[in-house]
């Protein structure tokens, strides 16, 4: 039955919950550093998503110590990896978009993308 | 493994590679650099091409030759070896036909900047046609989201050009994070990131009935997610601007090229990852079918009231989408093909378009119709190649537009129930509304001048544009000649995907 397994999986949960409410924040909120959080909040709900994936209950991190190397005593690292690259990703498109912001607030005063697109429209017209 | 198998590879990291390299270049050197370097990679696509047709089959290139289940691939096979042939041929014409627009738009010491992003945008959907790795593909998918934006806001000094391309960039984010926790959640469900493995996982599940409801979900995502990013009406508010605020050769390669990069990686999970037969059974199609289909109207009737020309033809392109998404939406395999003959059709008319109606712009002061009367007669070339570019759209026979109507008729006539009769009167309304909106531009662009203007002396931007203008027309009538045999190619690409 769909649901039945919630609350095994309460980090899922919570992960999509966070990314619900991020994808809300960029989608809906007028205020670009609002909608910049928003963005991150999103991410990051898909990275916590993906690493209570490869997490195992009283397993260690892939790091061989003491010369035990079976396969068993270890998490899966391939979802720790893919949070990782997704990371960099996240990190460089958030910097473009404050940088863009930046720019934007320098020429028109306003964080609000509702006035700018008017502001430029009026100004595109003249 | 012969020569030949290693090119893909090769071109994608020969523009990384040259992406870097412009950057240090001088801004001069750079930009025949740019236009050099996608040549060279259209001539190893025509070889890869020839290749895969004369052996008609695909093959897997493993990157540093570890197998499955460690290693990285890439795929070619006629389909993938079409498409990006047609994405670097276009970039350069259409780079060669831009630059005049390019040197005027872009700050001087930016334009080594464009060059850098034309590069790293040509790897990305070189990346995004050939990879066999979802999450590869997501990071390419975050790669072109960026440079595409970054053609947007290096137009010089324009408020419009940069909040358009924050609205650009916030779409499109919003288009990845719904496709990353569709990755996210097939990886899930099936425990493997290799298109082959999950394909087969996920008909395994199909045929136990395990994971049902994910599997629906994730197909929805993916579907919804890669629709924001290629523009699919009802998600396309944030098209017009940005592609009519960006310069000329960006707008050819944004509405030409990016959206089909997003729409080549659908097909590919529809084919290789879900399967035709289960994504057929989803209902998934019916939405894509749906919403396709009001776009052509919606796209045409938006045209229809533009007094701008470059705003007009991006209104347009939301209308070619739809055909493109209309065809898959069909569910068939003239439907697919339909699909992918747009797709081509579409990236060889639409910056010839964009070409000529951005260089009579830069020449008449303004891109608005009023501005433009009688540019056509002024410079022949350019007013015919809008008009050959608009007669495509509409569908005459024997230019490229009228092969995706002939598919697409095709196919609603061997579409089973609602569909085939919805699909044929969308085609119908389509064409006549194509024909409101281009031809009376034609008209003004033929029409006696008002006043006589003092034409300015033709530089060598223009040799450029004209010699991109021919390429463009050669395309245009070579795809409208052949296109069935063409179809074929894409036939057995399309066999040999799944």
């Amino acid at each position: 039955m769909v649901g039945s397994n919630l609350r095994f999986n309460n980090f899922m949960v919570a992960a999509v919950i966070i990314f619900g409410i991020g994808f809300t924040m960029l989608f809906l909120n007028r205020n670009l550093v609002k909608k910049i959080i928003g963005f991150n909040f999103m991410d990051s709900g898909i990275f916590l998503f993906l690493a209570s994936n490869g997490y195992i209950e009283d397993r260690i991190s892939p790091i061989i110590q003491g010369g035990e190397v079976s396969v068993s005593n270890y998490i899966n690292p391939i979802p720790a990896g893919l949070v990782l690259t997704g990371i960099v990703v996240s990190v460089s498109v958030t910097a473009v978009l404050l940088a863009l912001t930046v720019r934007l607030y320098l020429r028109y005063h306003t964080l609000e993308l509702d006035e700018i697109i008017a502001k430029a429209r009026t100004e595109d017209e003249k | 493994m012969t020569l030949v198998q290693n090119f893909p590879f090769a071109a994608i990291m020969m523009c990384l590679a040259g992406g870097v390299t412009c950057v240090v270049l001088r801004p001069r050197a750079a930009r025949a650099f740019a236009v050099l370097l996608n040549a060279v990679i259209a001539g190893m696509m025509t070889a890869v091409l020839l290749f895969t047709i004369r052996t008609g089959e695909s093959y897997v290139y493993l990157m540093g030759h570890f197998p499955a289940p460690w290693g990285n691939e890439i795929r070619i096979g006629p389909l993938e070896a079409l498409m990006a042939l047609m994405f670097s041929l276009v970039t350069t014409v259409i780079l060669a036909g831009g630059m005049q627009n390019i040197c005027e738009d872009v700050e001087p010491d930016k334009t080594k900047l464009y060059s850098a992003v034309i590069c790293l945008m040509t790897a990305s959907l070189l990346a995004l046609t050939f990879t066999n790795d979802l999450f590869t593909a997501y990071v390419f998918v975050e790669i072109n989201t960026l440079t595409s934006c970054a053609l947007v806001m290096l137009r010089y000094r324009s408020g419009m050009a940069l909040s358009a391309s924050i609205r650009y960039l916030i779409m499109s984010l919003l288009g990845s994070g719904l496709f990353l926790i569709g990755v996210v959640i097939l990886y899930n469900i099936t425990g493997h990131l290799l298109m082959e493995p999950i394909g087969a996982a996920v008909r395994n599940l199909a045929a136990t009935g395990e994971y049902a409801f994910p599997l629906t979900i994730t197909l929805g995502l993916f579907a919804v997610g890669l629709a924001l990013k290629s523009a699919l009406w009802p998600f396309s508010s944030w098209l017009p601007d940005a592609h009519a605020s960006a310069t000329t050769a960006s707008s050819g390669i944004l509405s030409g090229l990016v959206l089909k990069g997003y729409i080549i990686l659908l097909i590919k999970i529809i084919y290789r990852m879900i399967g035709p037969e289960v994504v057929a059974a989803e209902g998934v199609l019916n939405v894509l079918f749906g919403l396709g289909t009001g776009a052509i109207i919606a796209g045409s009737l938006y045209a229809l009231r533009e007094k701008d020309s470059k705003r007009m033809l991006a209104y347009s392109s939301i209308a070619q989408i739809g055909y493109i998404f209309a065809g898959i939406g069909l569910g068939t395999e003239t439907g697919m093909i339909c699909a992918c003959i747009q797709i081509l059709a579409h990236a060889v008319t639409k910056p010839m378009l964009f070409c000529a109606a951005g260089n009579m712009a830069s020449e008449a002061g303004g891109h608005r119709f009023d501005q433009l009367r009688g540019m056509g007669r002024r410079r022949p070339l350019l007013g015919i190649a809008f008009a050959a570019g608009a007669l495509s759209m509409i569908g005459i026979p024997l230019f490229a537009g009228f092969a995706t109507k002939y598919f697409l008729c095709k196919a609603a006539i061997g579409a089973a129930g609602w569909k085939g009769i919805v699909a044929l009167a969308a085609v119908v309304v389509s064409t006549v509304l194509n024909a409101l909106y281009y031809l009376p531009a034609i008209q003004i662009l033929f029409d006696r001048e008002p006043d006589t203007k003092t034409g300015q002396a033709a530089g060598r931007g223009s040799v450029l544009a004209a010699a991109a203008i021919a390429v463009f027309l050669v395309l245009q009538f070579g795809l409208g000649f052949f296109f069935s045999r063409i179809a074929e190619i894409i036939r057995t690409g399309l066999n040999t995907l799944a």
